[in-house]
């Protein structure tokens, strides 16, 4: 068998794939995060809950409606996107004059209500998703096996990411979006209907956090606590690449993924910690995130 | 200290002392250990302006310290409760040179992302009994004359630490650090510019406030003789923001208050499994939503004294 650095290359790949797999979901969530703190000046500390929410949905739909992995693709962000809108109508909206911090704690205490609420209902184990059938199997790429799944789960994240990159920074319809994040009295006072964009906003952040959920539900188990720690580590990559560029921060989710993944092969007892190292790092070098705006 | 908040010190005092006679001492004592812990933490929000979604970490860290010294080093109870109060010190000061430099919401997700670095680190860590947590940790005998097994003699040792932890923060916020520490909240350039280092003044508000909690944990190690893994979990980070948030964010005594309803609350709903999780984030979305001064926030505007 051959070897890097002493370690077996099908077991390096294999955390490297591994890697790229999480990497993909804290692109999409810190997207997420970066899109609706980028507009709203809140950090939705309700996004793990509402992954766990895709998750969920994606379930329910398989086992009460008979609808498949394909349908709950599509179906789930607008479903959960819409659980989305309806708060920041009815309690977001409300707090917009008010310090940051409220938002945030307003979001930590819905996420605390939505994870009890299904932890009541599903308890803690895990409960199986199954795969698609289209997308089982695996492809040998002569150095590795390489899970069809898997391969989807990257290449559709980094479809999505880079299609959100492309609506916000080229598109008319992005345009308004920045234009807005910079000056929304200005914006509004041009005729576009702000508040609305606002909403609009917060439900595009919360589907692409279902949209994640529903692509891990066949990888990791669907549990009540999915989200819970993944937000935390999320809040750690959105600071080490800070809020200001979409693009930063996709490319620090995928990168600090892949990190944590060879970390798994040559120090496994830091894989858990490396992302908040590397946080405490760039703190000290460079406290505005690697793609932030020194200020 | 004004007319009103000598009687309301009064009155706190008083049903300290005068509870353990209807209520659980147990009860009380966990009640001062989280009342105390809330009060650090509403010294750093409530007057630094500074959300910390981490001080779990504090409180976990002095209470594996001061188990760990009692049990292992067989330290008497002063020392173990003083070296587990130094250690949290101590980890305020690394975590608050890293979390200070940035601001507002940012620095709310680092303290977070540092507390779950910490708790992953005792997880793993071999003298901390990982699930099970310390054990059996021995309260010892204070002063070498004062045997903490009797539960009067633990009873008067809490209630003793609450209070003083408690009107040292009242001292330190009617200092003039502690105007200063107003002024950075309410307008961080026009401090600087008025020629105060505000790095240096946010750093020392973080670690006194981490130096107290600390002092909580390490008191709350020695009453439930047991350091476990949930006193540094970020669930616990949460819990301390409600208790401050349900009181009241920047008064004295709202800490205090909102500390004993949620345990109150935790005790009688324990049964109730998840559904402490749901009534605390219920709680939480009505205080910001439309309760945002707190109870002691409320009576104060309604007597038009702070308190």
């Amino acid at each position: 068998m051959t070897e890097i650095f002493g370690v077996p290359t099908q077991a390096l790949f294999g955390q490297l794939l591994i890697g790229l797999i999480n990497g993909s979901f804290y692109a999409l969530l810190s997207l997420g995060l970066a899109v609706i703190f980028g507009l709203l000046n809140i950090i939705n500390f309700t996004h793990g809950a509402q992954y766990m929410m895709g998750a969920f949905v994606a379930y329910l739909l398989a086992n009460k409606a008979g609808l498949g992995y394909w349908w709950s693709l599509a179906l789930v962000p607008l479903i959960v996107g819409a659980t989305g809108v309806v708060i920041e109508r009815l309690m977001l909206s409300k707090l917009y004059k008010l310090d940051h911090l409220y938002g945030l704690l307003l979001t930590f205490g819905l996420a605390l209500i939505i994870q009890g609420l299904f932890r009541n209902e599903y308890g803690t184990s895990g409960l199986p998703y199954p795969m698609p059938a289209e997308l089982s199997g695996g492809t040998n790429l002569g150095f590795m096996f390489l899970p069809n799944y898997r391969a989807w789960v990257i290449v559709a994240s980094a479809i999505v990411c880079l299609g959100s990159w492309f609506v916000i920074e080229k598109t008319k319809l992005g345009s308004y979006l920045r234009a807005a994040t910079e000056n929304p009295a200005l914006v509004q006072a041009f005729g576009i209907n702000v508040p609305r964009m606002i909403t609009l906003t917060y439900g595009f952040g919360v589907a692409l956090a279902a949209f994640a959920g529903v692509m891990a539900a066949p990888i990791y188990q669907v549990s009540p606590q999915m989200g819970a720690d993944l937000i935390i580590v999320v809040f750690a990559v959105v600071v080490i690449g800070g809020m200001g560029s979409i693009l930063g921060s996709i490319l620090t989710g995928f990168g600090l993924g892949i990190i944590e993944g060879l970390t798994k092969v040559f120090y496994p007892e830091a894989s858990n910690t490396v992302i908040f190292i590397i946080m405490a790092i760039v703190l000290m070098f460079r406290p505005a995130g690697l793609f932030g705006a020194q200020k | 200290m004004p007319r009103a908040q000598k009687i309301a010190l009064a009155v706190m005092a008083a049903f300290f002392l005068l509870a353990p006679l209807a209520m659980y001492p147990i009860f009380l004592m966990k009640a001062m250990c989280f009342a105390l812990f809330a009060c650090a933490f509403n010294l750093l929000i409530g007057f630094g302006g500074l959300l910390s979604f981490g001080h779990a970490m504090f409180l976990g860290t002095a209470g594996y310290a001061t188990a760990h010294a009692a049990k292992v080093w067989g330290f008497p109870p002063e020392f173990a409760i003083l070296f587990g109060t130094a250690c949290a010190a101590v980890l305020g000061l690394v975590t608050g040179l890293l979390a200070i430099r940035r601001q507002g919401i940012y620095f709310a997700m680092i303290t977070l992302a540092l507390a779950q670095m910490i708790y992953f680190y005792y997880l793993q860590a071999a003298f901390t009994g990982g699930e099970d947590g310390i054990q059996a940790v021995p309260r010892g005998v204070l002063f070498g004359f004062i045997d903490l097994s009797n539960v009067w003699a633990i009873y008067g040792t809490v209630f003793v630490i609450f209070m003083a932890g408690f009107l040292l923060i009242y001292r330190v916020i009617h200092s003039p650090f502690g105007q200063v520490l107003k002024a950075i909240r309410e307008n961080e350039p026009r401090a600087l510019s008025l020629g105060y280092d505000v790095n240096r003044y946010k750093l020392l508000a973080y670690m006194l406030s981490a130096t107290l909690a600390g002092l909580a944990g390490a008191t709350k190690a020695l009453v439930f003789q047991l350091a476990s893994l949930t006193d540094v979990h970020w669930s616990m980070s949460g819990e301390v923001v409600l208790m401050t948030l349900l009181g009241g964010l920047g008064t004295v005594f709202g800490p205090v208050v909102g500390a004993f309803i949620i345990i109150s609350l935790e005790n009688y709903l324990a049964q109730l499994g998840a559904w402490v999780t749901i009534v605390q984030g219920v709680i939480f979305v009505i205080c910001v939503l439309t309760f945002r001064r707190g109870v002691i926030g409320e009576l104060g505007s309604w007597l038009k004294k702070p308190l």
